[in-house]
């Protein structure tokens, strides 16, 4: 088979592109360690979610810096996040539960890298750290009916001092 | 002789097919432009924001399904027939596939319209994906089921067209367009059983009741498996274009028969395996998993990159036959106006583009910033809303005068309508990808909320606002411009006068005969096409099934 010089260059070429982007990506995750949201939050009954630690959704300390936070995501509010902010304090590591009681939602933290799908029966498990208080937005970026659009809410990372005294 | 003349028969399908394409382009193109107005918050008067999820829905399902796929049928048809030069072996067998198709489509298309008619009792909410548990009324899935099974039985068109023509030539290579319709099909055929099983098995019986639940995560792996090699399934006919007209359309030759060969090959092994590159943000499917899809899918960047080089090299060919000199200056020789060749090249220009953004979002952790954002449509209105579509409509100028035997009318508003739907999708596409990358979401009749502000990385929010409506507007210009030039010259055009299009292809500078026969073996790439699926997907696959087919189950949610 004749193939042109120039086009075995530039096969070349486009096979290093392509090893060298497989790279960048193994190198994000190996290297500043972001990992996939993946199957280690496990399957519910997305019917019963009362019976499990979504029937009460929200933050709770588990360690010295770490927090766990579940979310139920619904036709067409976040619990917590959309009545009330999710509160979180700086300097912190979270981890997220999200689960859907209804339909396929999404979850999104408008400007971070926080964004994964709300499907009902799974359980999405992501650990991500607050390093400075800020305020963010919430938004479903999944279309979950009529009312999508309108399906929003807030994360606060409060100043570290600030958080105990709130007693949240 | 003009086609029409050769093959009346065929020439007819051909125009059935192209009519319902186009008419089904020009609705799902007005819906396109309410969007564009609506959720910028420009103009909200024609619909409501309840509403704007129908017109979301007929607007993916009109031009992502029966757009695309009708065209390809009317393309796909002449290829085959024009390259084996005989007629396809029965009419009444294609009518039966094109009615099949039509009658999917219009069943589909009318119980998504009923969404924006409150008296009617059915609808369709449920956008192009159609995740459950959101259910649709059952004639949109049953309306599926006929369309994906008219498909199959064009692909047996073909194949057996091919057959009869392998009996009478046993010896010769499948010629050049023959053989890109028969591995499309191929790849059509193994990832369209996704589908068709999630349809079926689970999404039909559970609309109308006999089953009680669904695994959205299963069902939404399933359209996914389908879901990416859909997208090849559109841009396919496109390459099919550019590779056995476009160069001559350049004034020039096809560069090489043997890579344009490899290059369908490869897309026939890698387009399914990577379906998983469409969930890298889901619950419940193991990383190893996702990665493999995405080292698939960057592989898959190959045959794309191959196509880039090919098709370049034959215009440039084309370009110095027509006296063109210089390293870049051959470019200015090239036939700009045109209409079939501008809009080939500019839809190929496009297409560079949005390869690259599509490379974004394939690396799996980059994903994160991108997916479900105003980035993603913003990336596939440059493949399938420039590089499918403009490449379908341009080659409608060179093609309708030969089905029909007509002259081309308005030739004038046909040499312009190319660059304005360039200028169009250069607006609405750039303001996208920016949006995108400011957290703002696609799907939305109203990305606008109290709780959240948007900050635009590169540009202002309500400058992008502007854009993208804009260029909505070009958009549908220009879709406007093509469909006055196209049944212009169908319906008014006369007989009589002599066509200035012919459909002879000249013969490849490098021709099959330097290729390998092995590359015509397709059913060996059609096993290792299998194999490489089972890699991909069995062990997830079974995961999914093995706490039983319907859990974790949800019953089902009218929207």
């Amino acid at each position: 088979m004749e193939i042109h010089r120039y086009e075995k260059i530039w096969t070349a070429a486009a096979l290093l592109l392509i090893v060298g982007l497989i790279a960048t990506v193994t190198y994000g995750a190996l290297g500043p360690g972001v990992t996939m949201v993946d199957d280690s939050g496990g399957t519910i009954d997305a019917g019963s979610l009362g019976e499990t630690e979504f029937g009460d959704p929200g933050v709770s300390q588990v360690g010295e810096n770490q927090y766990e936070v579940y979310v139920v995501a619904r036709q067409f509010l976040f619990q917590p996040g959309t009545t009330s902010p999710i509160r979180v304090p700086a300097n912190s590591e979270v981890t997220f539960y999200i689960t859907s009681a209804d339909v396929v939602h999404g979850f999104e933290v408008a400007g971070t890298n926080i964004n994964v799908m709300a499907v009902p029966g799974q359980v999405a498990e992501i650990t991500v750290r607050f390093d400075e208080p800020a305020q963010y937005g919430i938004v479903c970026h999944e279309y979950c009916g009529a009312g999508h659009h309108t399906m929003a809410g807030q994360l606060v990372v409060v100043p570290e001092d600030e958080y105990d005294t709130e007693g949240s | 002789m003009a086609y029409v003349d050769e093959f009346p028969t065929d020439a007819r399908i051909i125009r059935w097919n192209l009519l319902v394409a186009f008419t089904a382009l020009g609705i799902g193109g007005l819906f396109g432009m309410i969007q564009a107005l609506h959720r910028t918050g420009v103009f909200r008067g024609f619909v409501s924001s309840a509403d704007y999820y129908s017109v979301l829905t007929g607007h993916g399902v009109l031009l992502a399904l029966f757009f695309t796929i009708f065209a390809l049928c009317g393309l796909f048809t002449w290829g085959v027939t024009r390259s084996l030069d005989r007629p396809l072996p029965s009419v009444r067998f294609s009518m039966t596939w094109f009615g099949l198709m039509f009658v999917g489509a219009l069943m589909a298309s009318v119980t998504i319209l009923g969404g924006l008619v409150p008296s009617m009792p059915f609808n369709a909410d449920v956008l192009y994906t159609f995740y459950a548990p959101m259910q649709a009324h059952p004639a949109f899935y049953l309306g599926l089921v006929f369309f994906i099974v008219g498909t199959w039985l064009a692909g047996f068109d073909w194949f057996r067209t091919y057959w009869r023509w392998r009996g009478d030539n046993p010896d010769e290579r499948i010629p050049l367009q023959t053989f890109m319709v028969l591995v499309t099909m191929l790849m059509w055929y193994i990832s369209s059983a996704g589908v068709a099983v999630e349809v079926l098995f689970f999404l039909l019986p559970w609309s109308l009741g006999i089953i009680e639940s669904v695994d959205p995560l299963l069902t939404r792996t399933l359209f996914w498996y389908f879901g990416h090699p859909v997208v090849y399934f559109w841009l396919m006919p496109a390459y099919f274009i550019w590779y056995t007209v476009l160069p001559k359309l350049a004034g020039g030759r096809l560069f090489s028969d043997p890579l344009a060969r490899v290059v369908f090959v490869l897309f026939l092994l890698l387009s399914t395996p990577v379906g998983f590159h469409h969930q890298y943000t889901d619950p419940g499917i193991p990383e190893g998993f996702k990665f493999i899809a995405m080292t698939n899918t960057m592989f898959l960047l190959l045959p794309s990159f191959l196509t880039a080089f090919t098709v370049v090299a034959s215009i440039e060919h084309g370009a110095r036959q027509r006296g063109g000199e210089g390293r870049l200056g051959w470019l200015r020789k090239l036939p700009w106006d045109e209409p079939a060749f501008a809009g080939c090249a500019l839809a190929g220009l496009m297409f560079a583009a949005g390869g690259f953004s599509g490379i974004i979002n394939a690396g799996m952790n980059i994903n994160y910033l991108v997916h479900n954002t105003l980035w993603v449509p913003g990336h596939f209105h440059l493949t399938v809303g420039t590089a499918s579509a403009l490449t379908f409509m341009a080659i409608g100028y060179w093609l309708f005068p030969q089905i029909t035997g007509k002259r081309l009318r308005f030739r004038s508003i046909a040499t312009v309508q190319p660059y304005v739907w360039f200028v169009g999708m250069t607006l609405m596409s750039n303001a996208m990808h920016r949006a995108g990358l400011a957290g703002i979401p696609r799907r939305t009749a109203e990305p606008q909320y109290d709780a959240v502000t948007f900050q635009g990385v590169v540009g202002g929010v309500s400058e992008m606002r502007l854009q993208i409506a804009l260029g909505g507007v070009f958009l549908f210009l220009g879709l406007m411009l093509f469909l006055i030039v196209i049944f212009g010259t169908w319906l008014g055009g006369s007989s009589n006068d002599s066509l200035r299009v012919n459909g002879t292809i000249p013969t490849p500078l490098s021709g099959p005969e330097h290729s390998p026969k092995i590359l015509d073996n397709l059913k060996l790439w059609t096993a290792i096409a299998l194999v490489l699926i089972v890699l991909a997907y069995g062990l997830p696959l079974s995961a999914m099934v093995a706490d039983g087919l319907f859990a974790p189950g949800s019953p089902p949610i009218p929207v």
